[in-house]
């Protein structure tokens, strides 16, 4: 298919810069590729490298759950009772809009440092983009919708899951993949500077030793985890609408 | 009642009650300092300037980041549009890029370019540049054939045509690049400064939470949060501006 | 056809009723409060529905046409005057109405089939029963071939059969319909106004229709009502004197002319005040 070959050669050319500047800069300031993914490969091999996995994964997956569910109900709510949804997103884009680096003395101050600060950090980041999202996707419904299903005489949660939310679905899976990544960052910024396990601990100590093949490990070991798991959802997403 | 009174009622009403809550020792002094003290503290290092270098620094980052990844994603963005193949190539790249966690590259360019500005401003543009992309993209596919058409009908030149007429239809979308772009570069600028920095906002806040000094951190987040209100607000009255064009 | 000696007027009055009125509309005035004003949508309007008729409304844009859909309906309620739909007051939306609208509101996600047979599934009719009345639906509106089809891989006037056929199938003894054909070019338009009257004449249902198309109304109807300009109360009945197995070739004959000459001259002295008043 060209349209895939043509997104190859653009990775190729990627790949090629990289080595180029690797090339130009230095083993000390840039790995290689090859050198990347072989370093990549020893580090997968090691059950230590494992384990701090699993402690971001464990610390991930809670975080992204509460808020998921906690987003999308949120945002359901404040989709369909108007007013409270006008009054409440431009404090919720303001609120988001904050560096939220800024905050993160407070969240240590309360929960200390440990998984539930992590989990804290990763909520933050994704409750309420998927808050948003999910309040316009009610939004942007056809209104229509709503008056065939007052005229069918729906009851209220016929309404709710046989109309509303099949009409939103394709908006919430844009939705679920938006708050993947941004609660993933969020754990990883975390563990990045608060944490004494997990990648972005990893990431912070081969920072303070300048281990660069170690940094670019990690840093490729995510981009592919974050870019696989993208891909998956949209061909999911497309998967399941036949629109 | 109008949607803004109550809008300010809520916030108010939310800031009071943690004041209450700090006043009264529900939310301990270790933790939070109560919002009033948070003003005085500002109110505090403002006139005594010692955060004058860290404020001007974090600032004239975010400004360059902000327009050099408006200019770059949007010069980006046309060529990626003119070129069709190309951007059948790389939009699936495009698609997945906000899945990766872009600050991991930060101690990458920490090891290209040194503990400095240049490595902020390169993180906070790297995580700015494709929202314009995107942005530049959309609004070019979003101005209306038949635009383009009366542009011909007026035999107007190919750069006319594109300032006059498709600039001007495709400037709400560019907007809501702009706006990202702004939103971006702070939380490049200033995470980046709190991760691994030497000076600015950013590092003064992570120095001051290490040395138990609540006053000077919460005096700083606090500015921070009003200035982002502030500009957030300023590009949302532009934005709705544009919006109403859209009307039709 | 009625000789060509142009259509049968009657007073302004509704028609006084010998048999009950299906549905009936007294006084009925609606009005909207916006935030720095208040709209008087619609109203004072009198109305009779015959049981059986095929009553169209032409009105100029912004006169309360659809609001008067939606209090028949039962989507809405108006502020004072009286509803009733078989001598009940209308309070919700009363069993036996169906409607359609203007917009395409055929599900995306549901095949053409699923998409029919949505609101019996709801009801809880038998299955047998649902299989036995989405047959004949999707039969009678001609989907039988695009039966497994997604909405989106049909055209608008497919998509609007679909609406109809959903309508259908819950048997319904009102149908209301809000310019169903709005979105749809003219000649389809016409074939669609041939489906209509079959619809009409197999179910015997009373049938509103709300038209901003003065040729569709003068064709389809037994009855046109008038409005006018906002707030919109009628201003003409026209009887339309039509046999019942009428289509659109009554376009062809010159009683059709006189009745659209007689819908237009109290519908224009309305349009131009819309027209003059900016957008409307």
């Amino acid at each position: 298919m060209p349209r895939s070959a043509g997104t190859l050669i653009v990775l190729l050319a990627i790949i090629g810069l990289w080595q180029g500047l690797h090339l130009l800069v230095g083993a000390s300031s840039l790995a290689s590729p090859v050198q990347t993914v072989s370093k990549l490969a020893s580090l997968l091999a090691t059950g230590e490298f494992w384990l701090n996995i699993s402690e971001t994964m464990r610390a991930f997956v809670a975080a992204f759950a509460i808020s998921l569910f906690g987003g999308i109900a949120l945002g359901i709510v404040l989709g369909v009772r108007k007013l409270a949804g006008n009054v409440a997103e431009p404090i919720l884009t303001t609120l988001y809009s904050i560096p939220k680096v800024v905050l993160y003395p407070l969240v240590l101050l309360c929960f200390g440092l440990g998984i539930s600060a992590k989990i804290a950090f990763g909520v933050m980041h994704g409750l309420i983009p998927i808050t948003l999202f999910s309040m316009n996707a009610i939004r942007q419904m056809k209104p229509v919708y709503r008056r065939t299903s007052q005229v069918m005489r729906l009851t209220p949660s016929q309404n709710a899951f046989t109309v509303i939310m099949p009409a939103i679905l394709p908006e919430i899976i844009s939705c679920v993949r938006l708050g993947f990544s941004l609660t993933l960052l969020g754990v990883l910024i975390g563990e990045m500077f608060a944490s004494q396990r997990g990648l972005g601990f990893l990431l912070t100590s081969a920072i303070n030793i300048g281990q660069i093949d170690t940094i670019m490990a990690i840093a490729l070991l995510l981009t592919v985890f974050a870019v696989t798991c993208n891909i998956l959802m949209m061909r999911f997403d497309r998967r399941l609408t036949h629109r | 009642m109008s949607e803004k009174l109550l809008r300010v009622i809520v916030v108010v009403a939310m800031i009071l009650l943690v004041e209450l809550l700090c006043r009264v020792g529900v939310i301990p002094r270790m933790v939070m300092i109560a919002p009033s003290d948070m003003v005085v503290e500002l109110g505090k290092i403002l006139a005594s300037g010692q955060f004058s270098a860290d404020i001007r620094i974090t600032f004239t980052n975010i400004a360059i980041s902000t327009v050099l990844s408006i200019l770059v994603g949007f010069v980006a963005g046309v060529i990626i549009y003119s070129l069709p193949s190309l951007r059948d190539a790389i939009e699936p790249l495009l698609a997945s890029y906000y899945a990766v966690p872009t600050f991991v590259f930060y101690p990458i360019f920490i090891t290209l370019f040194g503990v400095g500005s240049a490595s902020i401003i390169a993180i906070a543009v790297l995580l700015a540049v494709v929202s314009m992309v995107t942005a530049t993209l959309n609004g070019l596919d979003r101005i209306p054939r038949v635009l383009r058409k009366t542009g011909q009908i007026y035999r107007m030149s190919r750069i006319k045509t594109a300032l006059l007429i498709e600039l001007p239809a495709a400037t709400p979308y560019l907007f809501t690049g702009v706006k990202l772009s702004v939103a971006y570069s702070f939380i490049g600028v200033i995470a980046s400064e709190f991760i691994l920095s030497g000076a600015g906002i950013g590092y003064a806040i992570a120095y001051a939470y290490n040395l138990f000094e609540n006053g000077h951190m919460y005096a700083l987040m606090l500015l921070v949060l009003i200035v982002v209100t502030v500009v957030n607000t300023l590009l949302n009255i532009v934005d709705r501006r544009l919006q109403m064009r859209r009307q039709r | 056809m009625s000789a060509a000696s142009g259509a049968k007027v009657v007073p302004l009055a509704p028609q006084s009723a010998m048999a009950p009125a299906h549905a009936r509309l007294r006084g009925v005035t609606r009005v909207f409060d916006l935030p720095k004003s208040t709209l008087h949508a619609l109203g004072p309007v009198d109305l009779d529905l015959a049981k059986g008729e095929f009553f169209s409304v032409v009105g100029p844009s912004g006169c309360g046409k659809s609001t008067l859909l939606d209090i028949l309906a039962g989507l809405s309620a108006p502020q004072s005057g009286t509803a009733e739909f078989e001598g009940k007051p209308i309070q919700g939306v009363p069993d036996g109405v169906g409607v359609v609208f203007q917009e395409d509101a055929s599900f995306p996600w549901l095949n053409v089939r699923d998409n029919v047979a949505f609101g019996l599934r709801r009801a809880g009719v038998d299955p047998a029963e649902i299989n036995r009345r989405v047959d004949y639906a999707v039969g009678f509106m001609g989907l039988k071939d695009f039966a497994a089809s997604y909405p989106a891989q049909l055209s608008g006037g497919m998509r609007q059969r679909v609406c109809i056929a959903r309508t259908l199938v819950m048997q319904p003894r009102l149908i209301l319909l809000d310019e169903p054909f709005g979105a749809l070019d003219q000649q389809t338009r016409l074939l669609m106004g041939d489906e209509l009257l079959r619809l009409w004449r197999e179910t015997s249902a009373t049938i509103l229709l709300i038209t901003h198309a003065l040729d569709e109304a003068a064709m389809l109807s037994d009855r046109v009502g008038v409005m006018s300009t906002r707030p919109g109360t009628f201003i003409d009945f026209v009887e339309t004197g039509w046999e019942k197995d009428r289509d659109s070739r009554v376009v062809s004959t010159p009683h059709f002319g006189d009745i659209t000459a007689r819908l237009w001259e109290k519908l224009r002295v309305e349009a131009l005040k819309i027209m003059s008043a900016g957008k409307g």
